[in-house]
């Protein structure tokens, strides 16, 4: 590491550690009128509300001991609910109950009332490892969803709630300078070409302590995102000046999780595009990862929601989209008009229609490294962990073996959805859901965010795309079976030297292939073109075309004209 | 069935060994000094670098032998007995052969200077060379490589990624002066300028000299000049590794002598890869073929012999490939250091980028020769089918766009290359229409 780039790895760190401090700088106190921007629900808001009023003047400085006061206000309003609701008919003295407390806190009640037109919808399709958001549908009515992050973000008092903006600047500013600044310093007056140099002996990308603390951070930070995200409070309001720039509604953990996404992407794509400038092929994709992760997957469905249609991932295909054939997904979209029908068509006609029609032209790569989410973070902030992919046969094997089994019940759970859904919930019913949620918590949410970028210091940048993407399996059978893709093999330039293997994030042993002069058919290449780029003989080659002779076998490789072999 | 042994598990045994697995359920021995399993040698500098490990630089993973039933030995061999046909190993043990295949590869070639023995002084040949490099070069900051050519520029690339300051010598008056043309040397000169590495052509080294502790302190030249360094790397070359052979009633002179078949003067013995000498050099090809690619393909035609069928050695057109830094060097064919008055060499170089082509035809009926590539990767089946069908260079150049094994979206010179052709000879070689192509491609489809 020279100077720059430590200057630039301080500042990334530098961002972190304020990232970090920033989680501690809050006092928090409930904000009474910030209920009604939560809760539409009159009746849920008219008993919270006192709950909520009987704590408003204590400061927390502790978002744990915020939740559990919240918490116990909200199961306190539960009992009264449930009470009023196993109440005989109500009686005048009742009403009149209510309709004080309804005089108190008139004016919230009124703006709730006011958007209880605008149905509780949860943007469910939002991130791949979101759970299912629960609707209030129970049958006394109390409040079951949890706005705990919601009021916290509203509550904060303190240092960051005061200049927000400033703080938000401070810490982008110090992600992009800092890692600027790496890259510059890595590349900037250096001779483009592939520098590997000393990618086995850096403690960082040969998994010793720095890269498992790397992973254990990932780790940490997804389980946290995914089931206790009011601790990431202070963040959600530190975006949330991007937020209103979309002018639709409070900031959420989603909306973090997406300016977090997109950031690693653009700024790692940076990265990617200079360590890669002397190869088109590399350029042209880095592009174009980075270009559908920030409209499609970030800024499209914040506008959409602008426009208070379903704010939808129009690049999301299903079976990774799993939420795309819930019946809530189904009835949103059907209930959004011209629009939502669209997008119902345009999502299956991204499955029948354009996945498999692509596929056959261009192979998977058309999605996976140029368009895809996870293919995009895999691409840019996963680049220098590729290596880590195990190339052995026991990992093909098992890879295989994983792969289809989540396709199969990822298949499975949606079709008994399908049935519940046109079956009206007769059969199946409550089944359905505890497969849902199931699936939604061991493969949405640990398989693919948890483990799929946890890993990512220690089993490569793929573990998700090569194990457990069930949309990445359809693909793996089309190309493997039906399309013009390949690796071309460079008759017998191969020296086996192991680059091309070692920097395939697919585990592919591509030298087996390359040195016996067999084309490259594997249902899991992405098509990177990683191989092709780092091998020194120039023996590999990604292209399309006619499917004759597309996988080969030359027991003998050309060069060695004495030798026929009569087939 | 019979008993294979083959001396040596680099590419020429290994590939040997495998082929006649493929053929026959022989029992196969193969035997090594260095390494248990079979690696890349020509990996080497990647795992200098630290772009991977040793494991990665392994064809096969362990398991492979086994399953195979190849039995692998970590022995050196120091007698071979062709009336027993035994041989015989430094820690005495005995292995019986019905029929023995000498694959020992190479050895760095030095032309006794004084003081070559020294601390700091190494080749770049094996792994234990690898080791020792690793050593001497820790924490050095001034290294000497003695002779351009291949080896020697992976070594000053390795040097390099260590802030080490290189400084080559070369015999010739240009780099890897004994394969290349002129112009194309130039774009290696550029290469190890750009990367900072010094070269002084026309100088050889006449004496290393030794410090208090017995370590390199600095190299005399044949010029009279001093230069001070920590390190010397040796790559003038690489000779047949046959000095344990010297005892035996093989017939040897730079390597093991042997025939169209293989075959050496004693019988059921056979010599393949870096350590074989035609007796009779092949028309167009050396005696000694010292490449990765002539190794397997030695390996591959052996091993027909060995199941059965009696096969001599016939190679198809040449071709080869290496990488000097950045630059990708690829070659199909005959292209000369210097050129037949009968035959010409179009040279085309791009103005600023590092690309640059070199064909080499006859100037009579312009058969198309050879070529030599620069920043362009070539088709090898394209080169391999057209120079068997001696085409005409105008043929070439015409389809070259067929060629071309660069990666999707990279730039197109060929047009370039054409134009430069045309303007040269004052010929109208008309250049592949892209157009053309787009239609054939609908056409299969409508
Ligand atoms: C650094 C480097 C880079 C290279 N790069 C390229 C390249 O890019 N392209 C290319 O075409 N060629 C390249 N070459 C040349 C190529 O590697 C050789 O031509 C090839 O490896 C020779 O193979 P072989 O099987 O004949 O012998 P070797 O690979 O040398 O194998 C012989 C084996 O036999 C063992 N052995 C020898 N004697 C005994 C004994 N008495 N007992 C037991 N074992 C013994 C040796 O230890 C060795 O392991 C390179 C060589 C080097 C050193
Ligand atoms: S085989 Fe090559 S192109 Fe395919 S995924 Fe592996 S590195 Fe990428
Ligand atoms: S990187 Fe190239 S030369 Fe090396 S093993 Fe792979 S295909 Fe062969």
């Amino acid at each position: 590491m020279n100077r720059t780039e430590r200057l630039g790895m301080m500042l990334v760190l530098a961002g972190l550690l304020l990232l970090l401090i920033l989680l501690n700088t809050q006092t928090y106190t409930f904000n009474t009128k910030s209920a009604g921007e939560f809760i539409e629900d009159s009746t849920q808001l008219s008993f919270l509300q006192p709950e909520i009023t009987k704590i408003k003047n204590s400061v927390f400085t502790s978002k744990v001991a915020f939740a559990s006061a919240y918490k116990n206000a909200v199961d306190a309003a539960n009992v009264n609910i449930e009470a009023a609701a196993n109440a005989p008919e109500p009686s005048e003295n009742n009403e009149e109950e209510t309709d004080s407390l309804k005089n108190k806190e008139e004016q919230v009640v009124k703006k709730a009332d006011k958007e209880e037109k605008d149905s509780v919808t949860e943007d469910a399709i939002q991130t791949a490892g979101k759970q299912e958001a629960k609707i209030d549908d129970n049958e006394t009515g109390g409040i079951e969803e949890d706005y705990t992050t919601g009021f916290l973000v509203k509550a904060a008092r303190g240092p960051l709630q005061e200049h927000t903006t400033t703080f938000l600047i401070t810490v982008l500013g110090l992600f992009t300078l800092g890692s600027l600044l790496v890259t510059y310093g890595k590349y900037a007056g250096k001779p483009a070409g592939i520098k590997n140099n000393d990618l086995f002996k850096k403690p960082i990308t040969t998994v010793k302590w720095p890269a498992v603390l790397v992973g254990l951070g990932l780790i940490a930070f997804y389980i946290i995102l995914y089931w206790f995200p009011y601790l990431l409070s202070d963040w959600i309001l530190l975006v949330t000046p991007i937020k209103n720039l979309f002018k639709n509604g409070p900031a959420d953990e989603n909306f973090l999780y997406g300016v977090i996404y997109s950031l690693a992407v653009l700024l790692l794509g940076i990265k990617m595009f200079i360590k890669y400038r002397h190869s088109s092929y590399q350029k042209i994709r880095t592009i174009s990862v980075s270009f559908f992760q920030l409209s499609f997957a970030f800024i499209i469905p914040e506008i959409l929601a602008y426009l208070k249609k379903p704010s939808v991932d129009l690049k999301n295909i299903w079976p990774l989209d799993y939420t795309f054939f819930y019946d809530s997904n189904i009835n949103e979209l059907l209930s959004n008009g011209k629009l939502g029908v669209f997008m119902l068509v345009w999502g299956i006609a991204l499955l029948v229609v354009i996945v498999p029609l692509f596929t056959y032209f261009f192979g998977k790569r058309w999605y996976c490294s140029w368009v895809c989410g996870c293919g995009g973070l895999a691409e840019t902030a996963g680049d220098p962990f590729r290596h880590l992919s195990s190339k052995k046969l026991v990992a093909w094997k098992a890879e295989r073996i994983v792969i289809y089994s989540v396709l199969i019940i990822s298949v499975g759970m949606t079709v008994t959805t399908l049935i519940n859904y046109f079956s009206n919930g007769a059969v199946l019913g409550t089944a359905t859901e505890s497969f849902q949620k199931w699936y939604g918590f061991f493969i949405g949410s640990i398989f693919a965010g948890v483990i799929g970028t946890g890993l990512y210091p220690i089993m490569g940048s793929r573990v998700w795309c090569r194990f457990g993407c069930p949309l990445a399996a359809i693909f793996g059978i089309i190309q493997r079976y039906k399309s013009r893709f390949r690796i071309t093999t460079n008759g017998g330039q191969c020296i086996s030297c192991g680059n091309c293997s070692t920097s395939c994030e697919m585990g592919i042993d591509v030298r087996w292939y390359a040195q016996r002069q067999q084309n490259i058919v594997r249902s899991s290449c992405v098509g990177c073109g990683i191989c092709a780029e780092v091998c020194p003989r120039g023996v590999l080659k990604l292209e399309n075309g006619k499917t004759e002779n597309r996988i080969n076998n030359n027991p003998i490789i050309i060069g060695n004209d004495g030798i026929h072999v009569v087939q | 069935m019979q008993h294979i042994v083959i001396i040596g598990n680099g590419i020429s045994g290994i590939t040997c060994a495998r082929h006649i697995r493929k053929k026959t359920k022989d029992a196969i021995t193969v035997i090594s000094a260095e390494s248990e399993h079979f690696y890349s040698r020509t990996a080497l500098m990647y795992i200098y670098m630290g772009h991977m490990k040793y494991e990665h630089t392994k064809p096969y993973e362990d398991f492979f032998w086994s399953k195979n039933n190849i039995r692998l030995l970590k022995k050196r061999i120091t007698k071979i007995d062709d009336e027993a046909k035994n041989i015989m190993a430094d820690d005495g043990t005995v292995i019986n052969f019905d029929k023995l295949i000498i694959a020992t590869g190479s050895v760095t070639a030095m032309y006794n200077w004084p003081g070559q023995d020294l601390k700091g002084v190494s080749g770049l040949y094996n792994l234990q060379d690898l080791q020792k490099i690793e050593k001497e070069t820790e924490n050095i900051k001034q290294a000497v490589i003695i002779g351009g050519g291949l080896i020697g520029v992976e070594l000053a690339e390795m040097l390099h990624t260590r802030h080490i300051a290189v400084t080559i010598l070369v015999k010739d008056n240009y780099y890897w002066g004994n394969v290349l043309p002129e112009q194309d040397a130039k774009l290696i000169e550029k290469q190890l300028k750009k990367n900072g590495i010094k070269i002084l052509y026309n100088t050889e080294l006449k004496e290393i000299k030794a410090d208090e502790a017995g370590k390199v302190k600095s190299i005399l030249l044949n010029t009279g000049d001093e230069i001070k360094c920590e390190f010397v790397g040796i790559t003038t070359g690489v000779k047949p590794n046959i000095s344990f052979l010297k005892d035996s009633n093989l017939n040897t002179d730079k390597g093991i002598l042997i025939n169209e078949y293989f075959e050496t003067n004693c019988k059921d013995i056979y010599a393949i890869g870096d350590c074989a000498q035609f007796a009779n050099a092949l028309p167009g090809r050396k005696a000694i073929e010292q490449v990765w690619y002539t190794g397997r393909m030695h390996g591959e035609t052996l091993a027909q012999t060995i199941a059965g069928k009696r096969s001599p050695y016939t190679p198809g057109p040449w071709f080869n490939s290496a990488k000097f830094f950045d630059l990708e060097y690829q070659t199909y064919g005959d292209v000369p250091t210097i050129q037949k008055d009968t035959h010409k060499y179009f040279f085309w170089r791009h103005t600023h980028k590092d690309v640059a082509i070199g064909i080499y035809y006859n100037q009579a009926d312009k058969t198309f020769m050879g070529i030599n590539s620069y920043g362009i990767r070539m088709r090898h089946v394209f080169f391999d089918e057209f120079l068997k069908e001696k085409k005409t260079v105008q043929f070439i150049l015409a389809n070259l766009n067929s060629a071309i094994f660069d990666a999707e979206f990279s730039q197109n010179h060929i047009p370039d290359i054409i134009d430069a052709w045309n303007k040269d000879t004052g010929e109208n070689v008309k250049k592949q229409q892209k157009t053309a192509k787009v239609f054939s491609f609908l056409k299969k489809f409508l």
